[in-house]
This record gives C-alpha cells, sequence and structure tokens, in this order.
C-alpha cells in the first residue's frame, strides 16, 4: 500500500523496524476494539457515535501500520490482525484491561492518548520516511482525540465526589501499566543506532510522565514511583483472551473467506 | 488549494476523468476537487495516479481506487493503471478547491475552515462554531466533534432550526 519499497534494509534494520511498527500497531488495534465495545451503551447518544468513530480511526490506523509492517516482513495485513494466538500479541499492559466503567474508560484513554501523542511525536521523525509519513498523518487525526479525551478527563474529575473518586481510582489502578506503552523493545539500541527511532523510549517516558503528573495528581494525589519494564509488552490477561475471542471471531468461522 | 499544469490531451482526459468520479461518502464533490488526487504521471504503457487519503482510516479508500482504475482503464490512454495510496503528501483540508467548497456546501457539509496552508497541530481544534451551509448563519453550536464518518462533526443552527455536518480541518 505505501509506495517507498524497503529494499534497501539489512534483515537487521528490518528486524527491529518490524518490532517498533508491531508494539504500536497492536496498542492502537486493541484500544479500538476495547472502545468499539461501547457502540451502543455510551452514557449518551452524542458520546456513542462519537467513541465509535474515535474506534474507527484507531482501527484504521492498526489496518495502515500492518499494512506497513506486511510491505517490510512479505507478510499479510489481516494473517497479522487476525491471525496469531494471544501470546503473540505486543500491545502495552495499559490495553489488557476490560472497558470497565465510563470512568475507567476516560482514564485509559487520556493515559494512552498522551502517552501516544508523546510516542508519535518521535516517530513522525523518524528517519525511514514510510514510517515518518505515516504517523505524522496520523498525529493530525490522533489531535482531535486527543482535545477530546481531555474535555472528558476535566468533566468527570469536575463532576460530584462519586465520579471525582471513580475517576481517581481508575487512574491510580492504570498508573503502574500506562507506563508500558514506552516498555523497552529488543531491538532498541539498533533502532535508535539507525535513526528510526530518534530517540530511546526511555527518554520519551520521562517527559511523558513529566508532562502529566501535574495533570492527574491534583484529581489522585501524588502518584507512586513507575516505570517501564521489559514484560510491558508481553503479559496477558484474561480480560485480553476474551477481546481476542471476540475480534477473531469471524476471521476463524471461515479461514479463507473473501467478499 | 492544488493547482496543476495540463500539457496535452491525453492529460486532459485523464484529469477529467478522475475530476468526473464522486467522492464515495459525499458524492456531491468529485475526487480532483476535493484533492486526494496527488501526483498524475502518465507514460507510454502506463498511468500512475497518486490517492491521498483524507483520513488514515478512511473507508472509502478501496472504493476510491477501484473507480479510479475502471474508469482510466476505460480511457483507453494506457495499457495499465495503477493506484498508489500514500502519505508522502499528507492530504489536509486546504487541498479542498474552491469548487469543492462550494459543493459541499450547496448539500449541506460546512466546509473546512480556509486558511493559506496546512494547519500546525497545535492550530488543529473543535471550533465551538461553524458557519451553517443552510442559512449561512454563525448563530450555531458544536453538536458533536465526531459525527457519521471519520472526516466530519455536527452543529446545529439555531437561526433556520437545521443540524447541518462540517468537513473538519484536519
Amino acid at each position: 500500500m505505501i509506495s517507498e519499497p524497503p529494499a534497501t534494509l539489512d534483515p537487521t534494520a528490518r528486524e527491529a523496524l518490524a518490532e517498533l511498527i508491531l508494539g504500536v500497531a497492536d496498542d492502537e488495534f486493541v484500544i479500538g476494539f476495547w472502545d468499539s465495545e461501547w457502540t451502543g451503551i455510551a452514557p449518551m447518544l452524542e458520546e456513542d457515535v462519537a467513541t465509535s468513530s474515535i474506534a474507527q480511526d484507531e482501527i484504521g490506523h492498526a489496518r495502515a501500520l500492518y499494512e506497513l509492517l506486511a510491505d517490510l516482513t512479505g507478510d499479510d495485513a489481516d494473517r497479522i490482525a487476525f491471525g496469531r494466538e494471544p501470546d503473540a500479541y505486543r500491545h502495552a499492559a495499559l490495553l489488557n484491561h476490560a472497558r470497565g466503567d465510563w470512568a475507567f474508560s476516560v482514564a485509559r484513554r487520556w493515559l494512552y492518548e498522551t502517552a501516544d501523542a508523546a510516542r508519535l511525536a518521535a516517530l513522525a521523525t523518524s528517519n525511514w520516511p514510510p514510517l515518518a509519513q505515516l504517523t505524522a498523518k496520523i498525529r493530525r487525526e490522533e489531535t482531535y482525540h486527543r482535545l477530546h479525551v481531555d474535555a472528558w478527563l476535566r468533566r468527570l474529575a469536575d463532576a460530584t465526589p462519586d465520579v471525582r473518586e471513580r475517576l481517581a481510582d481508575a487512574l491510580v489502578r492504570l498508573w503502574p501499566d500506562a507506563q508500558q506503552v514506552f516498555a523497552p523493545l529488543q531491538t532498541e539500541e539498533e533502532l535508535v543506532r539507525a535513526g528510526f527511532l530518534p530517540e530511546p523510549l526511555r527518554a520519551i517516558h520521562a517527559s511523558w510522565q513529566q508532562a502529566v503528573r501535574p495533570v492527574l495528581e491534583p484529581i489522585t494525589g501524588t502518584l507512586p514511583p513507575a516505570a517501564p519494564t521489559m514484560d510491558g509488552r508481553t503479559r496477558r490477561t484474561d480480560d485480553f483472551l476474551w477481546l481476542h475471542g471476540q475480534f477473531t471471531m469471524v476471521a476463524r468461522s471461515e479461514e479463507g473467506a473473501t467478499w | 488549494m492544488v493547482t496543476t499544469t495540463i500539457h496535452d490531451a491525453r492529460e486532459q482526459r485523464v484529469w477529467e476523468a478522475l475530476a468526473a468520479i464522486p467522492d464515495p461518502e459525499i458524492p456531491a464533490i468529485g475526487l480532483v476537487d476535493l484533492g486526494v488526487i496527488g501526483e498524475v504521471r502518465i507514460g507510454p504503457e502506463l498511468v500512475h495516479v497518486e490517492l491521498l487519503p483524507t483520513f488514515v482510516g478512511c473507508p472509502a479508500i478501496e472504493v476510491m481506487r477501484h473507480q479510479i482504475e475502471e474508469r482510466l482503464t476505460a480511457l483507453g490512454v494506457a495499457d495499465r493503471v495503477e493506484v498508489d495510496v500514500t502519505f508522502a503528501t499528507p492530504w489536509t483540508s486546504e487541498r479542498i478547491s474552491p469548487a469543492g467548497r462550494e459543493q459541499l456546501r450547496r448539500s449541506g457539509f460546512a466546509p473546512p475552515v480556509m486558511t493559506s496552508g496546512p494547519a500546525g497541530l497545535d492550530e488543529l481544534a473543535v471550533l465551538p462554531i461553524a458557519e451553517c451551509p443552510y442559512c449561512g448563519s454563525r448563530n450555531t453550536t458544536i453538536d458533536n466533534p465526531f459525527g457519521p464518518t471519520l472526516c466530519r462533526a455536527i452543529y446545529h443552527c439555531a437561526a433556520c432550526r437545521q443540524p447541518f455536518e462540517q468537513f473538519k480541518r484536519v
């Protein structure tokens, strides 16, 4: 789908780029499916439309990233999206949780959107043009998601004590897992050396955490120290196994079907 | 807006054919006026067309691709037609032509805010007001920054009491 053929990349570079792209794509794919769980049952009609639209955007971003990955590795985007066992997905631990109540979904989306924005800002300056071009375009769309969820965070934070407490509880519970959007990659040294990733993930993480603490702590109180860990993208939960069963259901029901 | 210099009759026919293809989701506007056609290269055997998605996840892209292939193949100016979906030149809303903006307005969509160049990231915003495409009033309120498709927001006009959609600035 992307015009630039990655013919000049050696196998090491190709492997590193594939690991980087897979994590971003799986994040977008999994949050898109979690948010699509709100379609029809969001707290108000307007939000039903908005959440569904955002979920569709995320799955669209995942599709474009899977296609980029498929071009790189000679695979098939649909196979990557729907044909893997749960253990082979590389989304961050933040996306292992079921959607929960509305405050939980807002808390998760806010943490994800801000972390994703920090990561996309870095990827948009990648020296591998296909990745830089695609993420630059995605960034413009994600800006609307971020503005939207930021308005929701403030709305819930200023609501009744019960609502504020649910939001604060969700943020505190998700805080450690949110760090995992920046979990170290096995090929990270190569990614940074080659300029595919302009700075190490721990550096992007540090500036993200510094920027979000002053927004979150008035709601949650002081948040504990937290850092990404090596298993941040390999942990799985029963919630995710359930979601995997849902999003692969149609693909499994008639393998190789076309329409 | 995007301007193109036309060199010969073959090129003219290709651009006319592209301009006549309607957007699958908003048929009132054609693909050229929408600004989703990037560079077009016309060789003796191959016509190569760049297609620039308005949104990365736009589900209409494959429909557009097929229609371009079909129309240009039928035109018979070259043996092969190749459509490349690319983000090398990102689609931004000021790529919509003045005629395209008018076509949007006539079919009930407020066109995106007009600017001379692509908006910076910090300039992208959900605006509280859009000009009503039916009566021109600015006595309007935003109902939802996310509408029935990825590229549209929903407003309501207090003057003519009509809900309407705006094509988002992106």
